[in-house]
């Protein structure tokens, strides 16, 4: 007890100061560690310099480490929350406020959301209190069917949210990407191929600047794609538009694919699994919404995952990305249902936590309590994928973070209607 | 041959409850026409709706939310003659289907408040863009009846995801006033009459705050604010106001809707979003002589609880979006919580064809939003979000909504605890007659939009 006192009594002094990760264990908890595993019970968790030093259920904490006890709670990595608008807006339908879409852009492949990325957002307050430590951030698909490029952030309340800028290149294919290209499938599938050769033309100081389609700063920006080093997220639905995106491969085979969004996923399910691209996935939509995801099922990324492919769950489609909990939740829901496919408990928690981290190239150090993944850890007051929990505490690279933002002020402002002494708005 | 034997051997009993159906229309819809300010045809498109043949049933040993606030542990509930009969222990179950239901829990058919489907229907290409006359600012002349197209997929997943056997198809809220809405069964039909729901008053969809002001605003007209939107709404009242005295007027589609909402036989249900907006719509609706019934989305409603509940006007919310438009910056996920503890109405609605799939895990998101803040409300009372209270205000509460003796058997029998996550809908009634079972592949009802199309028939 007065070792929690006295870590509490810590947290406080550092909320003052810069903060500093901190080292400490959680004991008799249950812990999932977000690997697609059954939780364990009564396993201690241990955090050193930021990382994770240690899990499991024989475990034993250092005596000079702070403990904080778990009993009756679960302890699980933060989520990954892939792929979201993060940092990106304020309010969606206020356009000065939105920076997810560039339609008057003179670039598109060389736009780079790293520098617009606001840590004081309200959304990654919310996400942060939801148990959401990272996400993948990527603008929308608006002039191009090039997005531009993404990154990986941390959702801390530190001035640095950005881990890594420039994580990969996102591009639209299907329904969307052919309006934009201008009305067709085949005119986004030129515009493709046509930026990559041009990029390809760049790299190898082939670059007239006279007859180019791309400016020379999008031609620059695909160079990465072009060689492997840089993840290409390419967003397909249908059935066909997936296998089309398999083929890239044939033509250009550095390119490191993941497939976004991939509704129909299912039905192509063998072919991902053989091609060993990533897919994070359309999770609960099961309406055809467009014609390209006519055989759309809440039971798609159960059957590609048990096709062998490499499945998270798209925060993307969810109203609020602190519904990603919620969804995963689901999934396990499905498997009790006859004809359906869902996932295990394990595996729809990895869905948001280590798979998407592994889809996104940080495999092993996101979304995992393992030796040395980060330190990011999230308390939660019971079963995370039920609906009634929520985060007690959570901590990122080792660093206790606050959980109030907009709402919970509001929250407690509101907690009572009285007004007799003073208007509400002295309240605060 | 077997499937057209019980088809033919079906119509048989549909006949025989038709007739109890239309008595119970025609009680309705012959109400004297003195009463009223309307003397013209009242109900032009009448319901074809008649409830499928359904057996005796007895659900035995669950545990049953009855919808009303009330929890029963190791309970029956019986069901004949397309109504709930009975819900209690040691009822006599001899001559009944008997489905074990001990683990599983029951509760009254989920009822959404606010559903587009049929009138903004999937797919959403434009030419199924049928929900907003967004040509003038007030249409109140038209009826989302006459734009629901009852083969939008939607629907299904509605009833084998959410356990949903009514929902109200509401104008979209691009105008002030959006026109008439309907009442529909959740049972798939030929024709959107074959829908409607017996008996239910329409609903009059109104809007406030951005959208209008927005639309109009945008084509350079009146409203381009919110008090040109208040403006544009009085003037609109008190034209229709000098329509209802005339005794020499001529019929005036949406004038006639005007008089019926002054009437009190049309509801109102009012998108707004903020605090001091509904605050205004309330007194304006004094001044004009109408009342709301429920404001929709209503995600400050928790600022004015004392309000809602001395008016008593209900708040058909989402359980925590927030932040999607500038009205909508002050959502809390703790508004339902709030309101119950200001004593005021809660009815937990979609507004969209996914959440209308997950109306009981939104009620329990936001009893758990509440609980912890230290505001404890009852899983029965939870419930009642998304069933009675939905009903009342949809004026169908004497029908539906509550597992009660005498009213429609729309039950959902759910293999699990229905304020949790991990819990589906495994069979569901309406009118007593089973119109989905999870265990039963063929047993879900498919689109003729989905015939012939990759994942026909598929569980979704």
């Amino acid at each position: 007890m007065n070792r929690l006192l006295a870590f509490a009594a810590a947290a406080v002094a550092l909320a003052a100061t810069p903060a500093q990760a901190q080292d400490f264990a959680i004991a008799n908890a249950h812990v999932a560690t977000g690997d697609g595993s059954a939780p364990m019970k009564g396993a201690t968790v241990i955090i050193r310099a930021g990382k994770v030093a240690a899990v499991g259920a024989d475990v034993q904490p250092d005596p000079s480490l702070p403990v904080i006890d778990g009993t009756g709670l679960w302890v699980t990595p933060g989520l990954v929350a892939a792929v979201t608008d993060l940092g990106l807006l304020d309010v969606g339908a206020v356009s000065n406020s939105n920076d997810t879409r560039a339609s008057k852009a003179r670039f598109n492949a060389a736009l780079d959301v790293a520098p617009a990325i606001n840590p004081a957002s309200q959304h990654i307050k919310v996400s942060r209190a939801n148990g959401i430590t990272r996400a993948v951030v990527s603008g929308g698909s608006s002039n191009s069917i090039f997005a531009g490029q993404g990154a990986i952030i941390d959702t801390g309340a530190d001035p640095d949210p950005v881990m890594k800028p420039r994580a990969f290149q996102m591009i639209a294919l299907g329904e969307g990407g052919a309006r934009i290209a201008g009305g067709s499938r085949n005119a986004s599938h030129a515009e493709l191929r046509n930026a990559l050769r041009e990029a390809r033309d760049f790299a190898a100081g082939r670059w007239s600047g006279e007859d180019n389609l791309l400016t020379r700063a999008d031609a620059e920006a695909l160079g990465p794609v072009i060689e492997g080093s840089q993840l290409l997220l390419i967003e397909a639905h249908r059935a066909s538009d997936i296998r089309a995106v398999l083929a890239l491969k044939q033509e250009f085979p550095a390119l490191d694919l993941v497939l976004v969004g991939a509704t129909e996923g299912w039905l192509v399910a063998p072919e991902i699994a053989a091609s060993g691209v990533p897919v994070i996935a359309e999770s609960l939509q099961d309406l055809p919404e467009r014609f390209e995801q006519l055989a759309s099922t809440q039971s798609n990324i159960g059957r590609m995952r048990a096709a062998g492919v490499k499945v998270a769950l798209n925060a993307a489609t969810i109203e609020n990305s602190h519904h990603y909990t919620q969804y995963a939740g689901n999934l396990v829901a499905l498997a009790r249902m006859p004809g359906a496919a869902g996932l295990s408990w394990g595996e729809a928690f990895a869905a948001i936590s280590s798979r998407p981290a592994e889809a996104i190239g940080m495999g092993g150090r996101l979304g995992v309590l393992k030796p040395g993944a980060v330190g990011d850890v999230v308390i939660w007051d019971g079963d995370p994928l039920e609906v009634s929990s929520a985060p007690l505490r959570v901590f990122i690279d080792g660093i206790e973070q606050p959980l109030d933002n907009h709402q919970t002020r509001l929250r407690d402002r509101y907690r009572d209607l009285d007004e007799s002494e003073l208007p509400k708005a002295f309240d605060w | 041959m077997s499937r057209m034997m019980r088809a033919i051997a079906g119509l048989g009993s549909a006949v025989a409850l038709a007739a109890c159906a239309t008595t119970g229309g025609a009680d309705a819809g012959t109400k004297p026409a003195s009463a009223s300010a309307n003397d013209f045809e009242k109900d032009p498109y009448p319901s074809t709706y008649r409830a499928y043949p359904g057996a005796p049933t007895a659900l035995v040993g669950a545990t049953v939310f009855d919808g009303t606030g009330r929890q029963f542990d190791n309970t029956t509930v019986l069901l004949r003659d397309g109504k709930v009969e009975a819900v209690g222990s040691g009822l006599d179950t001899s001559g009944y289907t008997l489905i074990d239901a001990r683990g599983k829990f029951i509760t009254p058919g989920v009822i959404d408040i606010h559903s587009h489907l049929g009138d903004y229907p999937s797919p959403s290409v434009d030419a199924h863009s049928d929900g907003n006359e967004a040509t003038a600012p007030t249409t109140p002349e038209v009826w989302a009846e006459h734009s629901v197209w009852p083969q939008d997929p939607g629907f299904s997943r509605a009833l084998a995801n959410g356990g949903v056997t009514a929902l109200q198809i509401l104008p979209g809220s691009a105008n002030l006033m959006g026109g008439r809405a309907v009442t529909l069964k959740n049972v798939p039909s030929r024709t959107a009459q074959g829908m409607k729901f017996p008996g239910a008053p329409y609903g009059f969809k109104m809007a406030c705050g951005e959208n209008p002001k927005r639309v109009y605003g945008g084509k350079g007209r009146a409203p381009s604010t919110r008090m040109g939107n208040f403006a544009v709404n009085r003037q609109t009242w008190l034209d229709a106001k000098v329509y209802a005295a005339d005794e020499d007027r001529k019929r005036n589609l949406g004038k006639e809707t005007l008089a019926g909402v002054m009437a009190g036989e049309i509801l109102v249900h009012n998108h707004c979003y903020r605090a001091d907006e509904m605050a205004l719509v309330m007194d304006m609706a004094k001044e004009m002589g109408y009342r709301v019934t429920a404001f929709h989305h209503a995600v400050e409603s928790y600022k004015i609880g004392d309000l809602l509940r001395e008016n008593d006007v209900c708040s058909a919310i989402w359980a925590d979006w927030y932040g999607f438009k500038m009205e909508s910056y002050d959502g809390i996920p703790e508004n339902a919580a709030l309101l119950q503890q200001a004593g005021a109405c809660v009815v937990i609605h979609s507004d969209s064809d996914q959440g209308i799939q997950r109306l009981n895990q939104e009620a329990a998101k936001a009893q758990a939003a509440g609980k912890r803040m230290g505001i404890d409300i009852p899983d029965g009372e939870v419930v009642r979000w998304f069933t009675l209270n939905a009903a009342k205000a949809m004026g169908i509460d004497a029908m539906t909504g509550s597992l009660e003796p005498g009213k429609m058997g729309d039950v959902v029998l759910w293999n699990g605890d229905p304020l949790s996550v991990y819990s589906r809908p495994e069979k569901v009634w309406v009118d007593g007659a089973l119109m989905f079972d999870a265990l039963d592949p063929k047993h879900r009802p498919v689109s003729d939009f989905e015939l012939g199309q990759q994942g026909e028939g598929d569980v979704k």
